[in-house]
């Protein structure tokens, strides 16, 4: 990469709140416009204004179709400041964060915001493909004959409201079905997804317990309540393998092994956070936490690989950087489904995988679990989509001087059967 | 011509106002007189087939009439005069018959209007300046070129009776929802589209009224139904002292009943008769004396306030965001905990959401506004700041840990503003390392409404620190009186002895809800008792602990310490539902039975004069007392100060032209009268004995 450094000087999310809960009178939009004041706040960006905005997002409202413009104007950012909105799937705000990188290291920016968004409460419900061919016919018409034209075969089923569903394009596959699939594949199983599920929201609450999320996290209150919010609702302390275990599959019936209880949550949120050069920082008086170091996305068959995303992308990027797991003391993974996390593992400690998917002669190893989301994760915190790419690297880089680490690897899968890792290195 | 320049566009003749030398446009004497030409030209040249009337200024159409030259007109002769003058022209004006249309962008107000009124066709723009309006009753006059015959004809009885009588703006939608403007466009598209409709030879039509008042104003019974309606209500609002509602409201009945012709002539009539009234006199003074206030008058150069910070998010300090934010500034709030911050927030955008449900500004915008307030509980976030304002609670103690720990935390050059209401701001920076920054801000609540700032400088306070704060006043959109510190400086001070003197009554046993009332009828908008309900009495309790009492007490006055009871029995006001009122959830207020425990329930003194007239001695003598120290700087500013901040008759003119319009001597013979009756508190302050002497008069005549 180019010797043009990019630092990660602070980053900031909202609370993450279960859908339809606090944030169920907002938009994207208005979640968006929060995050992005909170750190205009949080780090005086007044003075020191960015160059760009970038947001991801996954499910767009049309109205804010370039939410990151639009919420960085709600939230007071300079009019001559350019943004724009990228989408690519869980892993849009990782892609915002690396598309800043570039422009940082091109030397086309000193400063770039970048974050993500997701209000799943705002969900766009729509009428069906037939309803709407009429409607957009319904301008054109002339006189009743030309109406009665359109409307002709009309049935009622038509306006049964059209709810996007988390499925997979190509595959028509929910996600939670392919991450069933992918836990069998890897022999996961039950007991060891809720384990892994438990451990999450236990160290989710021990986290915030200890206050180490506390400085990633905006207290605000949101219109038009003004509810003081400062923590996530996503986690709970309180689950147990009992309880855990008493949940019925969602995905596959009656056999599956994914639950509601060992799947992420359908979760609102924003975050955001601030890139600088090297130079740039410096220049202000910032202090970083972190040096991005280097990145990669790959992509995978979503016909079965989906959501091996880490699993690929890590070696690659380990590669890069002629590194080893060894050598990274900080893991961050985006944990979509539990089983899909302990497969990604599993995968990564298999020679299978290794010689037949990797092209490699050797397992690439053993991600301790000592190292991996040790204040929770997508499981416990939730996923807002957009914004979890985000959430990843502020925590990774937090988490370096909580822990007194030198490297950081951020990994996520996406649909799409896409993959992201990103290396940052403690400053 | 000085005033139009006309630029011909084939057959239409644009005709461009250009008032020399000055920003707006006004009507005048001298620009009747070149309009008069203009028509005659118009009348005349046959290469004209239309006209578009439109201003080259950036933010007027016609701003008005021009308000100082109404001052020099000596006689009523000449102000009926004027009015028939711009009333035949205006005619002429409407006869023409070339379509003439008004291309309205920025303020048409007044007489503005009103010409805007005599065009056949009228286009607005939907520019953020553009607003319409009829305001001349502001200043106790009637639109006296055609508007009050003219607007009724056009919008309908009802809402013509609302602009008329309120003298309110009105912005470009609803007035083409009203029907006042016929066509609206963007700015940059206005000369063009009125240029065609000129051409298009367009003419308004009337507003489609709904039928209940297409119904109602069709016969001359209906609409003296409606007239004698809004006459009660105009009495009981204004009590009978402002002359021009009525005179409106007369016009109106004439213009309707008689015909246009008959219309204009009772206005040029009643307009007379309205330049002559005390009541005109004393508004327009109020607005001059107002508007001299709105220019900074320091020329020492200063740092403007970009980035203000505000301790306290309660209904002070939100209310202090609110004008601040509105006016391009960035707030930092400030307050202890996030709790009170979210309440504060919460406030900021509801009052704003009064604006977004008016569609005064729209939701995106009141996001945008809100994004300059950045809350936080962190002293440290107003490290960015130019000045601070505190509101924290009124205690010395507090507010000079207060001022200790932000000057701590912020950089050398900011300074530093207390809101207190009575303590003596030289107390509050005794605790300042540097006390050249300190200065007091006096705001009243609810901020956003009350259009009064009270500035207080110390022996110390730094001229730019004081330029400053005139500015962020300004800027805020009040109007900065400065005073020099003293206990309760000028308004809580006279305010203090009127409400001290409220209690005395009280104590005689004269009624509440009747001691209200007859100050009402006096002219304020509150009676003094609900006022201290209003205020708090608790607050008023804490006043009168302070300094102010050794003040009063020092010339002998004893305070009485009803107030301090009643908050130890949980009486504090209309926070809590009970003071000497009871407020139920639901209904009118009645005076609270418990009072029974601090006030005879026998009246010995039930003259109601009697009472106005202590009262209002009480709080003149006072206000003297302050010009007589120098707490004030001119008999103007407590003019001002009285009216704008407590409320004190505007049609008196404030304290100290009452003084003058009743007279020194006259004033003062009453005064000597009641301090036999009552002693120290009514001892005259001897610039009032000197004037009387004299008999001097603190405005020129």
């Amino acid at each position: 990469m180019s010797n043009r450094k990019v630092v990660l000087v602070d980053g900031v999310r909202t609370p993450f709140c279960r859908i339809s809960s606090e944030y169920a009178d907002l938009r994207s939009y208005d979640l968006a416009r929060l995050a992005l004041k909170g750190l205009k706040e949080k780090l005086a960006l007044d003075e020191n204004p960015p160059d760009q905005v970038i947001m991801g997002t996954v499910i767009s409202n049309v109205a804010t179709s370039n939410v990151a413009r639009d919420a960085m104007l709600g939230a007071g950012f300079a009019v001559s400041t350019p943004a724009y909105t990228v989408t690519q799937a869980c892993i849009s705000s990782n892609r915002a964060i690396t598309n800043a990188c570039d422009q940082i290291m091109t030397g086309h920016a000193e400063t770039v915001v970048a974050g993500g968004v997701e209000v799943m409460s705002d969900t766009p419900i729509g009428f069906s493909k037939a309803f709407r061919k009429r409607l957009m016919a319904l301008p054109k018409a002339k006189g009743p004959a030309d109406l009665l034209k359109i409307f002709k075969g009309f049935r009622l089923s038509e306006l049964k409201p059209q709810q996007p569903a988390v499925a997979e394009f190509s595959t028509g596959l929910t996600m939670g079905e392919d991450a069933d699939q992918l836990a069998a594949e890897f022999g996961i199983s039950r007991e060891e997804q809720d384990a892994y599920a438990m451990r999450s929201h236990q160290l989710a609450a021990q986290a915030w317990a200890e206050g180490r999320l506390a400085e990633q996290v905006l207290t605000i209150s949101p219109p038009p309540h003004f509810r003081v919010l400062a923590e996530d609702n996503t986690f709970r302390a309180d689950t147990s393998m009992e309880k855990l275990a008493g949940l019925k599959p969602v995905f596959v019936k009656p056999h599956g092994t994914v639950t509601a209880g060992n799947a992420s949550p359908l979760t609102d949120g924003a975050s955001a956070v601030a890139l600088m050069s090297a130079g740039q920082a410096q220049r202000k008086g910032y202090r970083p936490l972190a040096r991005i170091v280097d990145y990669v996305y790959t992509g995978q068959n979503p016909r079965g690989e989906l959501l091996l995303g880490p699993a690929y992308a890590i070696p690659r990027l380990l590669a890069r950087q002629k590194l080893t797991l060894s050598d990274i003391d900080v893991f961050e993974l985006h944990e979509a489904f539990a089983g899909q996390v302990l497969a990604n593992l599993a995968a990564l400690q298999s020679r299978k995988f290794a010689q037949e998917r990797l092209g490699l002669d050797q397992p690439v190893g053993e991600i301790p679990l000592e190292k991996l989301n040790t204040g929770g994760g997508s499981l416990s915190l939730g996923h807002p989509f957009g914004a979890t790419g985000a959430r990843l690297v502020t925590t990774a880089a937090h988490r370096l001087h909580q822990e007194d680490g030198q490297f950081a690897l951020v990994a996520a899968c996406a649909a799409g059967g896409l993959g992201s890792a990103i290396l940052i290195e403690r400053i | 011509m000085a005033y139009f320049e006309i630029e011909q566009q084939d057959e239409i003749a644009v005709i461009w106002l250009d008032q020399p030398d000055s920003k707006v446009n006004t009507l005048s004497a001298r620009m009747l007189g070149e309009f008069e030409s203009l028509l005659d030209k118009l009348e005349q040249d046959d290469s004209i087939h239309g006209a578009v009337l439109i201003s080259r200024k950036a933010d007027t159409f016609i701003a008005g009439a021009d308000i100082e030259a109404f001052t020099r007109m000596k006689s009523s002769e000449e102000a009926r005069a004027l009015s028939e003058q711009g009333n035949a022209l205006l005619l002429r004006l409407q006869r023409l018959n070339k379509p003439v249309v008004a291309a309205i962008h920025g303020a048409a107000l007044g007489g503005g209007l009103e010409v805007a009124l005599a065009c056949h066709y009228r286009i607005a723009s939907t520019g953020d300046k553009t607003v319409l309006g009829l305001p001349e009753i502001k200043l106790g006059l009637l639109p006296g070129g055609g508007g009050t015959t003219r607007l009724p004809r056009q919008i309908g009885l009802v809402k013509a009776l609302d602009l008329l009588l309120t003298g309110k703006n009105i912005y470009p939608r609803p007035a083409r929802r009203a029907g006042l403007v016929d066509e609206l466009i963007h700015p940059p598209g206005l000369l063009q589209a009125a240029v065609a409709a000129a051409r298009e030879g367009r003419r308004s039509k009337p507003a489609r009224l709904p039928l209940w008042q297409r119904v109602l104003t069709a016969t001359p019974a209906g609409r003296h139904l409606l007239l004698a309606q809004a006459r009660k209500t105009v009495l009981k609002k204004t009590g009978g002292h402002y002359p021009a509602p009525l005179k409106i409201l007369e016009v109106l009945q004439t213009g309707l009943d008689e015909g246009l012709e008959a219309g204009l002539k009772a206005e040029g009539r009643a307009f007379a008769e309205l330049h002559a009234s005390d009541a005109h006199r004393y508004l327009v003074r109020l607005f001059l004396a107002m508007q001299a206030r709105k220019h900074n008058p320091l020329k020492v150069s200063f740092q403007p306030v970009e980035k203000l910070g505000m301790l306290g998010a309660g209904f002070m300090g939100t209310g202090i965001a609110e004008v601040s934010i509105e006016k391009g500034m960035q707030v930092v709030l400030r307050d202890l905990d996030h709790a009170r911050l979210a309440a504060g927030l919460k406030r900021l955008w509801q009052d704003l959401g009064r604006k977004v449900k008016r569609r005064i500004i729209s939701d995106f915008r009141r996001d945008e506004l809100l994004s300059r307030v950045h809350p936080t509980v962190e002293v440290q976030d107003l490290r960015h700041c130019d000045m601070v304002i505190e509101a924290v609670f009124e205690d010395l103690d507090i507010k000079r840990k207060v001022v200790a720990e932000l000057e701590a935390a912020l950089p050398e050059k900011a300074w530093i503003a207390s809101n207190t209401s009575s303590l003596p701001i030289a107390d509050i920076a005794a605790a300042s390392r540097r006390p050249e920054q300190i200065i007091g801000m006096h705001y009243f609540s609810p901020v956003p409404k009350m259009p009064l700032l009270e500035i207080i400088i110390t022996e110390q306070t730094a001229p730019e620190v004081q330029a400053a704060a005139i500015d962020v006043g300004i800027r805020q959109g009040k109007t900065p009186v400065v005073v020099r510190d003293g206990p309760g400086f000028y308004t809580t001070r006279i305010l203090a002895a009127y409400m001290n003197e409220a209690l005395e009554l009280l104590a005689e046993g004269v009624p509440v809800d009747a001691l209200d009332r007859a100050m009402k009828a006096w002219g304020f908008p509150v009676g003094p008792v609900a006022l201290m309900d209003e205020v708090g009495i608790d607050v008023g309790a804490h006043i009168g602990r302070g300094k102010l009492t050794e003040l009063f007490a020092a010339r002998g006055i004893e305070g009485r310490d009803t107030l301090q009871k009643m908050e130890a029995q949980g009486l504090l006001g209309r926070k809590n539902g009970k003071g000497f009122y009871l407020y139920p959830k639901r209904g009118r207020k009645r005076p609270n039975p418990a009072l029974q425990r601090f006030f005879p329930e026998a009246n010995s003194n039930p003259d109601q004069s009697d009472w106005q007239w202590r009262l209002a001695a009480v709080m003149v003598n006072e206000a003297i007392y302050c010009l007589q120290e120098g707490i004030l700087q001119s008999a103007e500013d407590g003019d001002v100060a009285a009216i704008l901040g407590l409320g004190f008759p505007p049609f008196r003119g404030g304290p100290f032209a009452w003084v003058d319009h009743i007279g020194a001597a006259m004033l003062l013979q009453r005064i000597q009268g009641f301090e036999q009756r009552f002693g120290a508190r009514f001892r005259p302050a001897d610039l009032l004995v000197e004037m009387a002497e004299k008999q001097q008069r603190f405005h020129p005549q």
